[in-house]
Parts: structure tokens; sequence; C-alpha cells
């Protein structure tokens, strides 16, 4: 009988909560010269679970608080416009869902940070298929956690003192940026003390400084992505346990420009990316217990610039190829391993036809070094007498470090990157 | 002087000498290209063997075809033939015949494999760099009276050219390392059109850009239409210039 | 007769031996002059100079009555024949000819006589190089007539030469003399200078001992033969 009466008002209580759902869940239309002819009077005329759909047209948005669950999904490409005032949008509430916008023309500011869509201490958070264009910062996520940026466009202002970052996560868990595409911004993806978030299929492009930027931010991976001649390349710091799967990095160069800078990354991964004609392919600065392996280095100045500072990090089934230089570093370089990568240069022998070199190759040519030492003689690139040098000192070292060399150098590339 | 350089090369096409040049050239471009797909890296390796063998053979050949042939030269000032037309006709017979054979031996490959703007770069520069040592040829042997001097000289120009020079940019270098050298060097490298023809080639490949801060700024100075003007200027003072100085001496000079 | 190539102070050094210390001396037209002495003794300098080969150091060289500093165009009246004819290896001997005519632009009124004489004609076809150091004196030859100028300077004109050979330049020159031409011949071949030469040059130590006819220089030593001659005068 106890059991009976509980079976069946659980029965009701769920039959109530669906019909108040089917009750009251509502979805309301935004149209120009309608009543509701702009987001923020049907924000207020929502309550959380309901659904609002904006018909195509443009509308006026001086920082539009959504500050309820609702679904607000863009019909045709409806534009919001900040006209260059305020914010286009802020999201203060959990379970959000953006679709289908133009959002454009947020403020240029020297103090606060604009944005095209800011979201603020939200969960669960969806902004999606939308276009970004001409904001100083395009999605700001502070604060927020499980936030989902998918398949959107971002093109800043490509003005050097009216662009702001691209993707910026600060405080923030669970984020996941996939398949966008940023250009324009100052950087395309920056996140400082971002946790446990996923970055991938984006490209981020012709960014005024870095593709990619993050600091403080551990246990994130970046997968799949492509960063193409960004102004400054890319450059990852101060974070732990990190994954960068199957990136490109391509043509990232100039003076002081890195295809990858990672300084006081620790712990992390490294796998199948490809770096193509960067000035540095990866520059790293006190980094340890890293693992940087199947990667492809491809027509780079510096294929790796290491300093001395880097601990224990390991450089395996790499391939090396048309890199000026393979390897440079400013000292001795300890507990650094090089095994098993495929080097251009190599000019060994294979006699017991293991597909292994039987001779130790030295990635760091003496040149490499004079460079490092006096920058200018890059003058001298290829001519005889360096050639000369080089030649001499593989087969005698002397100048360059003993440690440094690979003994199981790969006689022919691998295949993982022929992409 | 045409007459002369017409005479005089196809003397020269006809040997040996000239026929494996040619073949050795195609040869090394040929496996190049074959070697590797990337037809950039191929570009450089060509440059890094081109500027080697490319001054060695001109300034060696033309130095002993000019001894060689000096009785003839005896026999053709013995004619109503003035000596400038002489020397002009020899330097355009023996040029002539030992350009040609570059243009067939690199210019040909790289155009088939590896037509672009580097590869015409490269092309070009071939070209100034087997006259200028031509003409330095023709100025170690009219300074000279007896061939293996002559020869002795021309080598020691190469070897000045090749690695010397170089060498004494690199001590240099460390030895003023703090101080900004950089417009320094680029005035320094006029001085040597070996150097100059290799960064001409080298900053069409774009790879002084990948050298970092000192790398971009030479680009910016050879990259530009100033600085490639300005190599090509002083390419062209490399091959006019000995010519000139060993036309005024052979002018004068008892045969 | 009119003098066609006058010498006048000629000096040159080589270095710091002068090879031609102080010659003045002229040369008329039609007749032939053996110009002779002991090695280095300035003959083959003589005879460069008055072709432009070598640039004196003073005095001057008139080629009918012009000097000839810094021209090129009397040398049209001069044929040379050179002590060693070298040649541009991989040439034929056909090419050879047709490139001489061709440089000095003249294809008419060839004096094609030693050419037929030697039976150059049948070996158009063979390269320089492949050549016996006779063979191309007699190429040598051939070209210094094959334009018929009024003077023909001949560096030791029969010294690779075999005796037939020999005879049949000799001959050729005797033929020229009688066309009126100026024949210069330096030669160590006494006889042959003897059998040729109406006036003979005698240069030591880089000036003229003695220029005078082959008859006067007979006439003055009581000597019949040329050798003998020299040595009575010399001594």
């Amino acid at each position: 009988m106890f059991n009976n009466s509980l079976y069946l008002r659980v029965l009701l209580m769920l039959f109530i909560g669906s019909m108040h759902a089917q009750t009251f869940a509502k979805t309301i239309i935004v149209a120009p010269n309608t009543k509701v002819n702009s987001l923020k009077i049907a924000i207020a005329l929502a309550s959380n679970g309901d659904t609002i759909l904006v018909k195509k047209g443009t509308y006026a948005s001086h920082n539009t608080i959504v500050n309820k669950q609702v679904t607000i999904i863009g019909e045709g490409m409806p534009v919001l416009d900040a006209q260059f005032k305020e914010e286009v949008l802020t999201i203060k509430a959990d379970h959000v869902k953006l679709d289908g916008f133009v959002i454009q023309n947020s403020k240029v500011g020297d103090l606060r940070d604009y944005a095209g869509i800011r979201i603020f201490q939200a969960r669960n958070t969806t902004i999606s298929n939308n276009q970004l264009k001409n904001n100083f910062f395009g999605i700001y996520i502070s604060d927020s956690h499980q936030v989902k940026i998918i398949n959107n466009t971002l093109t800043g202002t490509a003005q050097e003192r009216k662009a702001g970052n691209g993707i910026q996560g600060w405080k923030s868990d669970s984020i996941e940026v996939a398949r966008n595409h940023v250009s324009g911004h100052r950087d395309g993806i920056y996140f400082e003390f971002v946790q446990h978030s996923k970055v991938y299929q984006n490209v981020s492009e012709n960014n005024l400084r870095y593709g990619l930027h993050f600091m403080f931010s551990n246990d994130n991976s970046f997968i799949n992505n492509k960063f193409t001649t960004n102004q400054a390349g890319i450059a990852v710091m101060y974070s732990k346990r990190i994954k960068m799967l199957h990136n490109q990095f391509n043509e990232n160069w100039g003076s002081s420009i890195y295809g990858l800078l990672l300084k006081e990354i620790l712990d992390s991964h490294i796998e199948g990316n490809i770096f193509y004609k960067n000035t540095s392919a990866i520059f790293m600065e006190s980094c340890n217990r890293n693992k940087i392996i199947k990667n492809s280095f491809l027509n780079n100045g510096w294929a790796i610039r290491i300093l001395s500072n880097c601990e224990d990090n390991q450089f395996s089934i790499n391939n090396f190829k048309g890199n000026s230089f393979d390897v440079t570093t400013n000292g001795e370089l300890l507990e650094n391993k090089f095994s098993n990568n495929y080097w251009d240069k190599y000019e060994g022998y294979d006699l017991n036809k293991d597909g292994k070199g039987d001779v130790p190759y030295r990635p760091i040519s003496l040149y490499a070094q004079i460079i490092e030492r006096v920058p200018q003689s890059v003058i001298l690139m290829r001519s005889f007498i360096v050639n000369l040098l080089d030649k001499v000192e593989r087969s005698i070292p002397s100048i360059t470090p003993l440690s440094v060399k690979d003994d199981s150098p790969q006689m022919k590339p691998w295949k993982i990157l022929s992409k | 002087m045409f007459k002369i350089a017409k005479y005089i090369s196809l003397d020269i096409i006809k040997s040996k000498v000239i026929i494996a040049y040619t073949l050795l050239l195609a040869a090394i471009c040929v496996s190049i290209f074959m070697a590797d797909e990337d037809v950039t890296k191929g570009l450089v390796s060509i440059t890094t063997v081109m500027l080697i063998i490319v001054p060695l053979v001109s300034v060696v050949y033309a130095t002993t075809y000019y001894f060689n042939a000096s009785e003839f030269t005896e026999l053709l000032v013995s004619q109503p033939i003035s000596r400038k037309n002489i020397l002009m006709g020899k330097y355009l017979g023996i040029s002539a015949a030992i350009l040609g054979a570059f243009l067939l031996g690199v210019g040909v490959p790289v155009l088939l494999f590896a037509l672009s703007v580097t590869g015409l770069t490269l092309i070009l520069t071939g070209s100034l760099l087997t006259l200028c040592f031509i003409s330095l040829a023709f100025l170690s042997s009219v300074l000279m009276r007896d061939k293996a001097k002559g020869i002795g000289l021309a080598l020691m120009m190469w070897f000045y050219c090749s690695i010397i020079f170089d060498g004494l940019v690199l001590v240099f270098l460390f030895a003023f390392s703090d101080y900004p050298l950089e417009k320094v060097l680029i005035a320094i490298t006029a001085f040597n059109p070996i150097d100059l023809a290799r960064i001409l080639i080298l900053l069409q490949l774009d790879i002084a850009a990948l050298m970092g801060y000192t790398g971009a700024l030479y680009q910016q100075f050879f990259g530009s239409g100033i600085g490639i003007a300005f190599t090509l200027i002083m390419l062209m003072v490399w091959f006019l210039l000995p010519l000139w100085a060993s036309l005024r001496i052979f002018k004068k000079k008892d045969l | 007769m009119e003098d066609i190539i006058q010498i006048k102070q000629l000096q040159k050094s080589f270095g710091k031996l002068q090879v031609l210390k102080q010659v003045d001396c002229n040369f008329s037209r039609g007749g032939i002059v053996g110009v002779l002495g002991p090695n280095a003794a300035g003959k083959t300098t003589l005879i460069k100079s008055i072709l432009g080969m070598v640039i004196p150091d003073g005095g001057e060289i008139l080629f009918d009555g012009k000097s000839i500093a810094n021209s090129f165009e009397y040398k049209k009246n001069i044929g040379y024949m050179p002590q060693i004819g070298r040649y541009p290896d991989n040439m034929k001997i056909g090419d050879l000819f047709d490139m001489m005519k061709d440089l000095r632009g003249v294809y008419e009124h060839l004096d094609t006589d030693l050419i037929a004489a030697y039976g150059l004609d049948a070996m158009y076809n063979k390269a320089m190089h492949t050549l016996s150091g006779g063979t191309r004196q007699k190429v040598s030859a051939a070209l210094a007539f094959l334009f018929n100028p009024p003077v023909l300077i001949l560096d030791e004109p029969t010294a690779g030469l075999d005796p037939l050979s020999a005879e049949i330049l000799k001959d050729k020159i005797l033929q020229e003399k009688a066309k009126g031409k100026l024949i210069l011949i330096t030669s160590h071949i006494l006889n042959e200078v003897d059998e040729l030469a109406d006036k003979v040059m005698y240069l030591l130590d880089g000036n003229i001992k003695f220029y005078k006819t082959l008859a006067d220089l007979k006439a003055e030593t009581g000597e019949q033969r040329l050798g003998k001659a020299l040595t009575k005068i010399l001594s």
C-alpha cells in the first residue's frame, strides 16, 4: 500500500512536470516592424526553456543581456549590430544556445575588452554557426564551464590597434572549440587559466599576433587545427599536460617568429604535427619531460631551437626535411633524447640493413652554432666555406655539443606525414 | 670582332672539355631534380654546386684556352685587325661557348623542371658569374706571359672568391660581433662576385626570411628593387671592369 | 727606289734586357733582305715591331710614310709567316683559309700557288691538330702569300720544311721578288740567304752591325760565299 501510493505520487509529479513544460515552453518570434522587433524585448518576454526565433533582418544590439535559459536561433542569418557603441551580446545564464547570427561591430576599447559575444559565469552554453565580423574581441568566455564554440567564422578588424583576440578563454573549464575559422584578430585563440578543454579542427590564420596563445592552462588538447601565416606564430607557456596532435603550423615566418614557441611547458605530448616553412618550427625554453614524436619538420629555417635549460625531452620518429638547420642550442644539452628520427642531411650508411644508420647523426651543425652566436653570419649561408666547415666538424666534432645525437637515425623518412 | 668570336666558339664547342662540362652540369641538375620532388630544394642544391663549379671551370678553361691560342692571337695581330677587336672577339667567342654550355647544362633542366622567378634568377646569375670569371681569366692571362703562371693566378682568383674571402668575412664577423655590421656586410659582399650571386639566388628562395631578424634585414635590402639592382650592377662591374682592364693591358702588350 | 718601311731610332727592352738599342734603317720596294744575327740579337723583335706585335719603347716605324703606332690598316700590305705556326686545334685547313679570307674581307686576286704546290687543297678536311710541324709550316707559308701583299715577312721560313718543299718556297720567293715585292727573311741558314738575298742586315746586341748589298759585302771581303764573308767581317 505504502509502496503503491509513492509510485502514484511520483507518476503524478512527472505528469504535472511534463504538462508544465508543454504548457509554458513557448517560441517567441522576433522580426522587424512587429511588436517584438528586438532580441532584448524577446528575452524580457521569455522564460527559461523558451526558444527565440529571430527572422532575417538587421537589429541594433547594444549589449543585449541573455539572462534566461533560452535557445536563440537566427533564420536567414539575421544581423546583430552594436554599431561600435557597446558589446553585442552577453550571456549570463546557463543552458543558452545561440545559432545562426551575424554579430558585428562591437566597440573598441582601451580599458575594457568589448566582445561580440561575452559568456560570463555560464554553464552548458553552445555558440554555433555564427559569423562574427569586425568585433574588437570575438567570443570572450570567462568563469564558465562546458561551453561549446562550434563552426563559427570570426573575422577581426585586421588593424593593429583595433584588434582583440578571436576566441578568448579566461578562468574556464571544459570548453570545446571546434571547426571555427579565425582571422584578422590579435590572437586567434587565447586561453588563460583554462582547464580540461578541447580545441580541434579550427583554422586560425593571418592574425596580427599569435594564431594560438595560451598560458597557465593545463590538461588541454589541441587536435587537427591549422595555424597559418600568423604574424608571430604560436606561443604557449606555463602549462602542463598539454596534448598537441596532428596540427599544422605553416608559414609563420619573419623576424622572431615561431611556428610553435614552448615556454615552461611540462609533461606534454606533441605528436603528428606538420611544421612547414616556419622561421623556427619549435622553440623551447625551460621545457621538461615532453614527448615530441612523429612530427614532420619541412622546409623550416630552424626545425628545433632548444635552450639548454630544457631537460628530459624526447624527440623520436620525426621527419626532418629541407630545414636550413635541424637543431640548435645555446649550450650543452643534457638529458634530452633524440632517437629514430629521419634526417635528410644524414650521410651515414646502413650496412646491416636494419633501416637505421650505423653511425650516429649529429643534428647540430657548426654553422648553426656560429649563427647562434653571430646572427649576421647568416650572410654566408650556403657558401662553400660554410659547407666545408660543417663537413669537417661532422667528421671530427670539436665545437658542437657532443651530447646531442641520434644514435639510430632512419635511412628513409617515416610515412606518417605525406599530407 | 664577331667573325673572330664565331671562329673561336665554333672551335671550342668541338672540344671534349666543353662537351664534358655541359654533360656534367646537365647530369648534376637532372639527377638533383630527379632525386627530390621538392623543386625549391633542388634549386638550392644546384646553386650550391653551381657556385663552385661554374666559376672554376670558367676561369680555368678560359685561361687555358687563351694561352693555347696565343700563337693564333699572334697570327691575328699580324693581320689587319685592331687589337681591341681581337681581344673582344676572343672574349665573345670563349664566353659564348662557355655560356652556351652553362645554358644547356643548367638553363634547360631548370626551365624544364623549375620554371619560376627563382629558376630564372639562377640562370641569370649563373650566366653573369660565367662572364665575370671569364673576364677575370682574361685579366690573369694578359697579366702573365707564362701559361702556368696564368692558370695559377686564375686559380688563386677562384680560390679567393670561393673560400678565402668568406673565411675572412667569418673572422671579421667574430672579431666585431658586438657592432651592428649588417650594412657593412652588404658593402663587403660587393667585393666578391660569388657572394653576390649566392645572395641574389638565396633571397629569391625565401630562405633569408626564414632566417630570423638578420635574415629579414638582409632580405629587406637585397630583396628590394634597389638591392637587386645593386647586386646585378655589381656583378656587371665584376664582368666589365676586369675586361676593360685586360683590354687596356692587351693593347700595349708585346706578343 | 722609294722606301716602304722606315725605322727611326727604334728602341725596345724586355725588363732590363735591351733588345733593340738604336735601330735606324729603311727598306725599299723590290728586293730580298736577309736579316741575320746570333740568337737574341733582336731579329725577331725587329720583325715583330714592324708587325705591331711588339710595341717599341722609343723611336718610330713608318710604313708607306705613315707611323704604324695605333694603326693596323697597313698590315693589309704585309704577309707574315711565323717561325712556328699554331692554329685553333679543331679547325680544318680549309676552314683556316676561309677564315683568313673572311677576316681580311678579301676573296679575290688570291695567290694560291703554294696551296697547289704543297697539295694543301687535298687536305682541306684535316684538322690542324693532326698535322705535322712541316705541314703546318706549309700552311703558314701559303697563308703569307695568299693575299698577294707587297711586303712579305718570313721568320725562318724553311726551318721545318723538307728540302723539296723548301725549294718550292724559295722559287716562290724569287718569283714574288720579280714582281717588285719587298721580302724580309730571317734565317740561320746562310746558304739560303746567300741564294736569295739582295741585301744583308746583320744585327748584333740590338744594333745594326752592317746593312749592305750582298754584292758589296762580297766585294769588300773578297769572299764568294756569305758564310766566309761574315766570318771575315765580324772578326
